[in-house]
């Protein structure tokens, strides 16, 4: 990330070469949030704030300008708890982390990431193969399972994504693994009907000995607005407790979980970096706010 | 979610109705909506500016047309505009005349290469074909095998091995030609486009089969970063049309615009659901109005332009702004409607619509109870439903075919739309002038936003009649 320090400079150099602060100035800084995928609106309250200050001679200088931007944009992210939950329990009741998305996000993954992080923190660990519908998706949850050390569950391809998810759980209630990672197939969120199967496996995975302490939603780095709105449709049908930004490794931003955060409240936990089971961070404001800017 | 650029427009639209020219400053205001219609929909800052600095240039130069108002005509500008942009040559696949032609799938990961790896072998084989599909994802887990699994549902055999991509991909064509299969379809590993390692076995990959056509697949969600993607990989391996997938869900879709501005090459195919023969050729005037989010609002125009008759339109509203619109003229504007087409159709169009009802199934029949109640009342009734008492309740429910709680709610619901009517015209009517342009808004204007159309009942839906 240091190298996106350097090039933080290097996107302002227009702004911070100039002796003041100008229309230029106000065009380059909402094209960069923009470039970002941080959105219209977010942008536009943005930097309408800085306005004001700008306006009242508090902020007189390109450099000052840029430091509040980020200090804003960082201020905004702060306070949010990003630690994922588990919760100890009876041997027999495991937690289950429930990961959903749209299709493509990277959430089977994910899953085999976050498997092997939590190995390697001792807890066993039990992947349930709920995408049913994705030719082959149990098969490379299986490939995930076997790299972490974990057991897995799976159903017969187009069985009912429900089930093979409580039969997991009960299964690893009976052996006593500590957590279920639920692996669901990726769905366009204004399908309806899709989306009714996700509630249901949302209520059922709570119906028997696990716990559902998170629901993590996937979302792609270089998906723009309409993150949101998958925020918001997840949000509703699922309980979503939490964020994993993937793909960031790309040259896309993700820009568009700032919007997620700041107008659903829904914070980002981790980020995915590549393509590597060890890939997977955990989310730091300061470092994603200084890279939404980088060249 | 956002406001469509029609919601947005409403505001404007109702301040420069009256005027029968926009200044600069209009043209400006516009256009700055316009501009954030494109980004809300990811099209890329530095494209959406461009395309704004063309449309303000073929705006001001524009003739102003007698029959839409000046910021329809801009809108109309800028749909033109965006759909030249979209459209273009159509991809028109031809053969090599050395079977087998080769296609190269290329894309990030998770953008949908191998389903619509296999969507294109379905294409092809309903075109008359015979393909072959090439597993070359050895990187991600399980791909080669979700490939095969796609395979056997269209029926096209899928080669793979467990050695290299590019050797894979070597050995896929050489099968193709002893198997006689006439198109190969190489499906490749997902990458991103800064990793130059995965770039360049892609670009091996491509020096080794020499592909006909290389197809670059994009998410329809894509951000701002669509076009750098697409340069990264045009620029490795010259890309000769885009896939647009994912475009059954409910992203703007900004990013086709972007890609097929910056590489110039045809977005071929639209990937428009899950299941495999949800594919087909694009069409750049539908998307065009999907990214701004208007609609078919110009359809509509059009399409009212030709249904409507002025004449009647006219006089309706003339008696309208009296005050004096009738059940009979209210039931004459419900006909007019129906000749534009499916209402629901039309009601996904209308700019200004609440968004419940955009979405809303609405049939033509629902329309049909209320035709019936008007059509079941005397003249005098139609003219006055104020005289509908019980009795004539009773007899009008029974006539047809309804209750006497959706008598009352219709004659409510009229009795409102009137008195807003006498509002609006009241507001409208600065003499003469008032009234024509009511009867332009009518006559040609259904497209006009700001609500509902006059005479177009909002009664069926919020309280769906029961039969």
């Amino acid at each position: 990330m240091a190298k996106s320090r350097a090039a933080l400079v290097g996107a302002f150099s227009g702004v911070r070469g100039r002796a003041g602060i100008t229309d230029d100035t106000w065009t380059e800084l909402e094209e960069a949030l923009l470039r970002a995928d941080v959105g219209v609106r977010v942008t536009d309250a943005l930097l309408d704030g800085l306005r004001a200050r700008v306006k009242t001679k508090e902020i007189t200088e390109p450099a000052a300008l840029l430091e509040a931007l980020q200090a804003d944009m960082v201020g905004h992210l702060g306070g949010a708890d990003r630690s994922l939950h588990f919760e100890p329990g009876e041997p027999d009741s495991p937690n289950v982390w429930l990961f959903v998305g749209v299709n493509g996000v990277g959430k089977t993954t994910t899953i085999g990431k976050v498997g092997a992080a939590q190995r390697e923190l001792g807890r066993t660990v039990l992947m349930a193969a709920g995408d049913t519908f994705r030719a082959a998706a149990a098969e490379q949850l299986g490939m995930w399972a076997e790299r972490s050390g974990s057991e897995l569950v799976r159903g017969a391809e187009g069985g009912d994504p429900s089930s093979v998810i409580f039969d997991g759980i009960e299964r690893a209630s009976a052996r006593g693994i500590d957590l279920v990672l639920a692996d669901t197939a990726g769905r366009l969120h204004n399908k309806t009907n899709l989306m009714e199967e996700l509630r249901k496996v949302r209520r059922v995975a709570g119906k028997g000995k696990g716990r559902v302490t998170e629901t993590l939603l996937v979302i792609d780095a270089t998906t723009g607005q309409n993150g949101l709105a998958q925020a918001r449709e997840f949000g509703n049908t699922t309980e979503v407790t939490g964020v994993v930004l993937t793909k960031l490794d790309g040259s896309a931003r993700g820009g568009i979980v700032f919007a997620i955060e700041t107008e659903l409240g829904l914070p980002v936990k981790l980020v995915g970096l590549g393509e590597t089971i060890n890939d997977l961070v955990e989310f730091d404001p300061t470092e994603f706010i200084e890279a939404l800017f980088s060249e | 979610m956002f406001d469509t650029l029609s919601d947005r427009f409403d505001g404007i639209f109702k301040r420069l109705r009256g005027k029968g020219r926009l200044t600069d400053n209009d043209v400006d205001e516009v256009l700055r909506e316009i501009r954030t219609a494109l980004l809300e929909a990811d099209v890329n800052v530095d494209v959406a500016r461009t395309v704004v600095g063309r449309i303000r240039e073929a705006a001001i130069g524009a003739k102003l047309s007698e029959a839409l108002d000046p910021s329809q005509q801009i809108v109309k500008i800028v749909n033109a505009e965006l759909t030249s942009i979209l459209g273009g040559q159509t991809l028109k696949i031809t053969y090599a005349s050395r079977p087998p032609t080769v296609v190269l799938m290329a894309g990030l990961q998770g953008s949908g290469k191998t389903t619509n790896s296999a969507k294109l072998a379905r294409w092809f084989k309903s075109q008359g074909r015979q393909p072959l599909l090439v597993g070359a994802d050895l990187q991600r887990p399980a791909a080669v095998e979700q490939l095969r699994t796609l395979g056997r549902q269209i029926d096209v055999p899928v080669f793979s091995e467990a050695s290299d991509p590019v050797t894979v991909a070597t050995r896929g064509l050489a099968e193709a030609r002893r198997l006689g299969r006439d198109v190969l379809i190489v499906d490749t590993a997902g990458r991103l486009a800064i990793d130059a390692e995965m770039m360049n076995q892609v670009r091996l990959i491509n020096e080794a089969i020499q592909p006909d056509y290389t197809f670059l697949v994009i998410d329809a969600m894509t951000g701002q970063d669509a076009v750098g993607v697409a340069e990264a990989f045009h620029e490795t391996l010259a890309i000769d049309g885009v896939i647009l997938s994912k475009l059954d869900g409910d992203a703007r879709g900004g990013a086709a615009l972007s890609v097929k501005e910056v590489i110039g090459r045809t977005i071929a195919f639209a990937s428009t659901g899950e299941k495999l023969d949800a594919f087909e050729q694009f069409h750049p005037d539908r998307m065009a109005s999907r990214i701004l989010g208007m609609g078919d609002v110009l359809t509509l125009i059009e399409q009212a332009e030709q249904a409507f008759e002025k004449d009647s339109a006219e006089q309706a509203a003339e008696r309208m702004m009296a005050g004096e619109f009738t059940l009979d003229d209210f039931l004459e504007q419900m006909q007019q409607l129906k000749k534009m087409g499916p209402l629901s159709g039309i009601l996904g169009m209308m700019p200004g619509m609440p968004k419940e009802l955009k979405g809303a199934k609405i049939s033509d029949d629902d329309l049909k109870p209320v035709e019936a109640i008007i059509r079941a009342m005397t003249p005098l009734e139609r003219r006055r439903p104020e005289i509908i008492n019980g009795s004539r309740r009773n007899r009008i429910a029974a006539g047809s075919g309804t209750s006497v709680g959706d008598i009352n709610r219709l004659v409510k619901q009229f009795s409102e739309m009137q008195k807003m009517m006498k509002r609006m015209g009241g507001m409208a009517l600065g003499g003469k002038k008032g009234k024509r342009k009511m009867g332009q808004m009518l006559g040609a204007g259904m497209g006009a936003p700001g609500g509902l159309p006059p005479g177009f009942p909002d009664m069926p839906f919020d309280q769906p009649i029961n039969r």
